[in-house]
């Protein structure tokens, strides 16, 4: 199915959590925050939130700011 | 601590907060915050490929650096987007302080202030310690207090402009109209005799980046700006002098020698 990752398209398999995801498009590890469809998720729901076909997925990191 | 800056009942020396964006390198961002002596920096979350770690190092420049961290909601243009992004901070760095960036205009990136009202009671309702980026109109910052924001950091002038206190009749009416608020000009200032007069008027402290970032020698003018902004406090709690329109001599007149002499 596909899904949007920072604004690009992706396919994911169905039933992929987010954390199977975010291993997926090799962000383990990092320093990260995601949210769906606008939406926070708190890094407890990685392993219960399936994705579904449409979602749109942000994941950012750090940046020097202002 | 004497004269200490108190923000959310955490207490500070410093009067200098430092952006860590627009650095030449780390490195630079590394010796610019060490010469401002500083302890607070701000910092932002973006987008990025997972592939490119580019910003890891400055990231971790900015964790080593031991400074309090404050991340900004910058680019965020409705509430809805900078409470999502408000939270997403608060997970990765965590903390609830949050400088809250609500812009309104592309062209010259002014808070749009009913968004930025809107987003601050939500985020102030989820226990978010909130330190609103706005502009300077008396109203705009009274509402913001008024739905729990307990510091305010009004602009001196558009972000990345430099030119400096824009707009000194409704800043001064700031502060005076709200004596007992901690006030910290945000964005702007492009100069460190800016910041300086930015204190003397009695403003708690400055919060700048590309005037130091983008200086030849970032840590020099890091290092300038600190003064100014020692001095300006100072000033202010020293007591300016009142403006006269004409002169009065300092030197007494009385026992001056020649007085009336010419003709005699």
């Amino acid at each position: 199915m596909k899904v949007s990752l920072n604004n690009e398209p992706v396919e994911v398999a169905g039933a992929t959590t987010l954390s199977a995801a975010i291993e997926l498009w090799q962000f383990g590890g990092q320093t990260i925050a995601v949210a769906i469809n606008g939406e926070f998720v708190s890094r407890s729901n990685y392993a219960t939130r399936i994705l579904e076909a449409g979602d749109r997925i942000d994941i950012v990191k750090p940046v020097g700011g202002g | 601590m004497d004269d200490a800056l108190t923000l959310y009942d955490e207490t500070f020396s410093s009067r200098f907060l430092l952006g860590t964006a627009l650095y030449p390198s780390p490195q630079i961002m590394r010796e610019a915050i060490t010469a401002s002596g500083c302890e607070i920096v701000t910092l932002g979350l973006r987008r990025q490929n997972p592939a490119d770690r580019d910003g890891d190092s400055l990231w971790d420049c900015i964790r080593q650096s031991g400074r309090k961290l404050l991340p900004n909601t910058a680019g965020c243009k409705s509430a809805k987007e900078a409470v999502t992004l408000a939270e997403m901070s608060r997970e990765i760095f965590a903390t609830p302080w949050i400088k809250l960036e609500v812009i309104g205009d592309d062209y010259n990136l002014q808070p749009d202030p009913f968004g930025l009202v809107d987003a601050a009671e939500q985020l102030v309702r989820r226990g978010f310690k909130v330190l609103p980026y706005c502009t300077d109109d008396l109203i705009l910052c009274q509402r913001l207090l008024d739905v729990g924001c307990r510091v305010l950091m009004p602009w001196g002038a558009p972000i990345g402009t430099g030119q400096g206190l824009l707009n000194r009749y409704h800043l001064r009416t700031l502060r005076e109209r709200l004596p007992d608020t901690v006030l910290i000009i945000d964005a702007g200032l492009g100069a460190p005799s800016q910041a300086a007069e930015a204190m003397e008027m009695g403003f708690d402290a400055v919060l700048l980046n590309t005037a130091v970032a983008r200086a030849r020698d970032p840590a020099a003018m890091a290092a300038a700006f600190a003064a100014a902004i020692g001095a300006g406090r100072q000033a202010s709690r020293a007591g300016l002098m009142h403006k006269r329109q004409t002169a009065t001599p300092s030197t007494p007149t009385l026992g001056q020698p020649f007085w009336h002499q010419q003709g005699e």
